[in-house]
Order: structure tokens, then sequence, then C-alpha cells
């Protein structure tokens, strides 16, 4: 697995109206999405937001309700897990305790009736590509968290699967190794061109780690995009909410132009425009979304921007970034992030304090009755 | 009334105390005093025994009749644990991967033999072996043994396969091994130690048990117990205490070996 030599480029993955009804629980519902060959594909998503479920369909451990499961075209669903030559990477690590990290990595190939000298040879490509040479003899009970890890994913890789699937697999880590796992991921998928389907609840891991990203929620997709797209242009309150994190005002749409702008009063009575994916109109119940981020406190006088007067109500210094709770009355109370830089001035509880943002930082959702 | 490292010590601890001792001593007084028996000189049972030998020992090892019975109580302990063990293990490994209707009463069928008194699961194992006219055969008494010992097995590898991760298995269907080929190399391997003692206890269930052989037994073909039962009931000598005793020290090695198993798969 050194280089590219023999490696086969990753597989397409397409799903198309997956459905798995648990008796009368839907834990996945329609779901459909092209994974695209070599990319790394992440099912961000809440527990119980059937991101695991599909997952499992894909790897062959949970049959589908209905729906088709294609890789490379060629439809897989009636197949079993061994006939279906993914890799596949647990939460738990699922290392086999009884064997050593060799005999671990060496197991696949084994199954396979590769021969011996082969088998020594890949063994050997696999632990120097997770960078644990040295390690063939001890057992997994002698590794730490991190270094189960990679045993996983070498005995997951060293069959040179075209697509590999991950549940979770950095959850049980502490954060500086997560951290280090993450470019380690990246680092071999990128050197392998591998497909990967990655499963994760962790919206920053999804952030960094992706190409695309799929956001379940109640077992369907709410959005599927780039992590850019994900988070500077959410398609609803929920992905505004999960992906990063947003200030939310309740308000109604006052006046609408054709370029997908409005104006809405938010409770309250401050005005504020924004723009919608969708054409909005006049006396429309909306919820305007603005991240943290986004928003300065005392910016200079540009007519342009989103302004309200508030008072400090709350100091969270985390470091690179100080948030401020800002009380703006009736209107609510928004969170603001400020960089900590020697020039920013640090505001004190009880200031009062004029922020200001930009309409294209205010996306606007028309309000389900039953959605925030 | 608290001691200095604040146990009690009253005279309610010590009755306790005595009490548990006496249990102990009634335990395990009868198994001591066949054992010294075992090693009188005298020509009849009697305790203390006059003077010591190992004259009953000569006459159990050196009777053609007896050393027969041991290599039939081995035989039939023997293909017990095989039939016990290899059936335990797949009903075990349905009753806790499976999802099927029934699941409980199955389980409760398994065990049933540990309910049903002996004697009743003897006389219908005789009537059944009497019109297969394989009555006297070692083969049925295996299989009679194998009734009594698959509760035991059942109880054992269930408990083993519950504390067993589903996910290794799953992992190794991932990687591409069969099922077959999974359970071969990953779950049997794991759960080996439980398999083990489970074979172990199906052992020593047959090996001194004496209703089942005593229904099933032919005239040459006597288990241990069976040929204990028979010259109990001719003759009192002290070759009993002797017999007892092997059987004592047989029990005693196997349940030994089940424990040490136990204990280095815990380390």
């Amino acid at each position: 697995m050194a280089a590219p030599e023999g490696v086969r480029a990753g597989a397409e993955v397409r799903l198309q109206g997956l459905t798995k009804l648990f008796g009368p629980v839907v834990a996945v519902s329609d779901v459909s999405m092209t994974v695209p060959a070599g990319s790394f594909f992440t099912l961000l998503g809440p527990s119980g937001s059937g991101k695991t479920t599909t997952l499992m369909m894909v790897a062959g451990f949970v049959h589908p309700s209905r729906g088709a499961i294609a890789i490379d075209g060629i439809d897989v669903a009636a197949l079993p897990p061994q006939k279906r030559d993914l890799g596949m990477v647990f939460q738990s690590y699922a290392v086999f305790p009884h064997l050593t990290v060799s005999e671990n990595i060496a197991f696949p190939l084994e199954v396979r009736k590769v021969s011996a000298a082969e088998i020594r040879r890949r063994v050997g490509e696999a632990l120097e590509l997770v960078r644990l040479t040295g390690y063939e003899r001890r057992l997994p009970r002698q590794l730490s968290g991190g270094e189960q890890q990679r045993v996983a994913l070498a005995r997951a890789l060293v069959f040179r699967p075209r697509v590999l699937l991950m549940d979770e697999p950095l959850g049980a880590l502490d954060k500086k190794l997560r951290a280090h796992m993450q470019l380690e991921l990246k680092r071999i998928q990128r050197h392998l061109h591998v497909t990967v389907i990655y499963v994760t609840h962790d919206q920053e891991e999804a952030l960094t780690m992706s190409d695309r990203v799929a956001v379940m929620r109640g077992g369907q997709t709410e959005q599927v995009g780039t992590p850019a797209e994900l988070y500077e242009s959410p398609v609803s309150p929920f992905v505004a909410d999960f992906v990063g994190e947003s200030n939310f005002l309740d308000g109604v749409v006052i006046s609408t132009s054709p370029d997908g702008r409005a104006v809405v009063r938010a409770e309250g009575g401050l005005e504020l425009r924004g723009t919608s994916r969708e054409p909005l109109h006049v006396g429309q119940r909306v919820v305007a979304a603005v991240r943290p981020e986004k928003i300065v406190p005392q910016d200079a006088r540009a007519s342009e921007l989103n302004r309200g007067k508030g008072v400090v109500d709350q100091i969270v210094y985390a470091g690179d970034a100080t948030r401020y709770s800002v009380a703006l009355g009736a209107t609510g109370t928004l969170t603001v992030k400020v960089q900590n830089r020697l020039a920013s001035r640090q505001l004190a509880t009880g200031d009062l304090v004029e922020l200001a943002w930009d309409p294209g930082d205010t996306r606007l959702f028309a309000r389900a009755s039953d959605e925030r | 009334m608290i001691g200095a490292e604040g146990q009690r010590t009253g005279p309610g601890t010590i009755g306790v105390v005595a009490i548990a001792a006496a249990v102990l001593v009634f335990l395990a007084a009868p198994v001591a005093i066949i054992v010294i028996v075992s090693f009188s000189g005298a020509d009849y049972l009697t305790f203390p025994p006059p003077r010591l030998s190992l004259r009953w020992y000569e006459r159990f090892f050196g009777t053609p009749e007896w050393r027969q019975s041991i290599v039939v109580s081995v035989q039939v302990a023997s293909l017990t644990m095989v039939f016990a063990t290899v059936l335990g293990l797949a009903a075990s490994l349905a009753l806790v991967r499976g999802r099927f209707r029934g699941k409980g009463a199955i389980y409760a069928m398994l065990l049933s033999p540990m309910i049903v008194p002996t004697i009743i699961t003897a006389i219908g194992l005789y009537f059944f072996f009497v019109k297969l006219k394989a009555t006297g055969s070692i083969l049925a008494m295996a299989v009679g043994h194998t009734v009594l010992a698959l509760p035991v097995v059942v109880i054992i590898i269930t408990a083993t396969l519950q504390g067993f991760d589903l996910r290794l298995e799953l992992a190794a269907l991932s990687l591409g091994a069969s099922r077959l080929v999974a359970l071969r190399r990953v779950t049997l391997p794991l759960i080996a130690p439980g398999v083990v003692s489970a074979a172990l206890f199906a052992f020593l269930t047959s090996f001194d048990e004496l209703l089942i052989p005593l229904f099933l037994a032919g005239v040459e073909v006597q288990t241990l117990t069976v040929r204990v039962w028979n010259s109990l009931l001719l003759e009192v000598d002290p070759t009993i205490a002797a017999v007892s005793s092997f059987l004592i020290a047989v029990t005693c090695a196997v349940l030994g070996a089940s424990a040490l198993l136990r204990r280095r798969t815990d380390v």
C-alpha cells in the first residue's frame, strides 16, 4: 500500500430511496444520495437521525426495507457483508483481542487466501501507512485507544477495499488525539484515493474532514453539500443550528424584493434585512438566523448593515475569542463572537453596545407550524 | 461493640462463625471419613481404622470388573462431554443470537432436566431404549447423560456468549470472513474458556451419576457408580471406600482444572 501501485481508485456509492423500518419505527426514510468516487463523504446528524442505520445498510449488516444501494453501478443490496468488499472501522475499534497487531491486520488477507509472503509484505506496508511499524507482536490490550484505532484502520484498508466505512471512529479519543487522527485519516484517504463514508455527530469534525456532508435528521437527509455550502447557506434552521451555531430571531416579513431579499420586523420592533432561498411574501412569519461571528460590536456607520442596540449580559472567555450575550430587549438575546486581538476592545457586563451585521449573513426561513 | 478496624466483634459474630464452621465440617466430614476409611487395614468398614494399608486400592484396581467399570465410566462421560458441548454450543448460539418465536419456551425445555427428578428422566429413557433394544450400551447411557448435562452446558455457554462483543464477529464478516470462519477464528477462541469449563462440568455430570446407568446398564457394561451400588447391596467391604475416594479425586481434579482455567483467563 506504499504508493498507488495497483490501487484501484475509490468507487462511487449511490443510494436510492433507501428506507428502513424497525417494526412501526421509521429509522431511515427515502434517503437518496450519490457519494462521488474517491471522496470523503460524511453523514452528520444527532443520535437517532438514521446516520448509523444508513451506514449499516451500506455495510450489509442491516437489510433495507426498501431502496437500492449501488457500488459503481452494481446493486449490492442482496450481498452479505463479507461479499461486499468494503472496509469498515467500528466505533469500538473491534480489534480482535486474542490476535497480535500483525495477526489482526493479516486477517482479511488470510481469509482471502493471499500467499504468506504477500501477506507479510502488505501487513508491513499497512503498518507503515498508519505509523505503527514495530508494534507487530503486541496484543491489543497493550495498546492505547488511538493505537487500537490505527490497527482497526490498517486492517480495514489492507485488502484494498474501494470504499471505507467509518462509524464514529474517533468518538472515544481525547480532543488532541482526535485532531491528530483527523489529519492522519485525511492524509491516508488522499494517498489511497479510497471513497470514505464517515458517520459522526460532531459538526466540527464533519466540516474539517469532508468533501461533502449529508446532514441527517429524523431518518431523512436535510441537506447535502460541501462544508462551506452547509455553513454559509443552510437550507433550514435545523442545519443553521446543527452545523456551526446560529442566533435565531422570530419576525414577520414587511417588504420583499425580487432578488430574494426581504425586510423583516423582529419581535420588539427591530427591523432587519436578510436573504431567503425561497420566495417570501409580506406578512409571512419567518425565522432569521445569523452566526455569532458575523455580528460586530460598534461598527462604522455603513448604512446597509442590520443594526441593533443592546446591553452586554454575559461574557464567556474562550482563549482565541470571547462570546458575549447581548440582550436586545423584547427582540431577544444575540450571541456575538469576537476574535481576541490586541486592537479589539473588551466589553464589560452592563455595557451599552451597538451591533451590526450584513444582510447577506442573515438567512430567512419561512416558519413551519411546529418548527422554531 | 466496634473493634479497632471498625469490625464488629461481639457474641453475634462469634455465633455466626461457629455456625459456619459447623456447616463446613458437616459438609466435608463424610468425604474425609470415606477417604480415611479407604486406607484402612481392617476387613470391614470401621472408623477410625485400626491400622493403615493400601489393600482396598489393590483390590479395586486389581479386579477386572472394577477396572472395566472405570473404562465404561470414562467412555460414557467422554461421549456425554462431546455430545452435550456440541449440542449446547449450537443451542446457546441460537438462543443468544437468534430472534425467533418461542425462544423462552425452548430455553425452558433445555433446562427442564434440572427440574424434573432424575429418576423420572431415567424411567422415561429406559422405556425409550427398551423399545430400541439398546439398553446396556455405552451410547444409550451417554445419550441419557447428555440430557442431564445439557442444562449446565447451556447455562455456562449462554452466559459466556452474553459477555461476548458481537461487533468483533461483525468486524470479521466485514473483513471478508464467512460466518463459519468468523465463528472458528474469532468467536470460538474468545469463548473457549467458557466452552471448556462447560465440557468439564458435562464430564462430571456423567461421571458421578447413578440413576441413568442404573436403568440402562447391562450385566457386562456397568459404570463405576452402578457397580458401587450393586456391591453395596451384596457385600459391604472397604473397596467401596477406595472407589468413592477415586470418584472424589477425579471430581476434585476436574473442578481444579476448571478453576485454574478461569483464573488464567481473568488475568
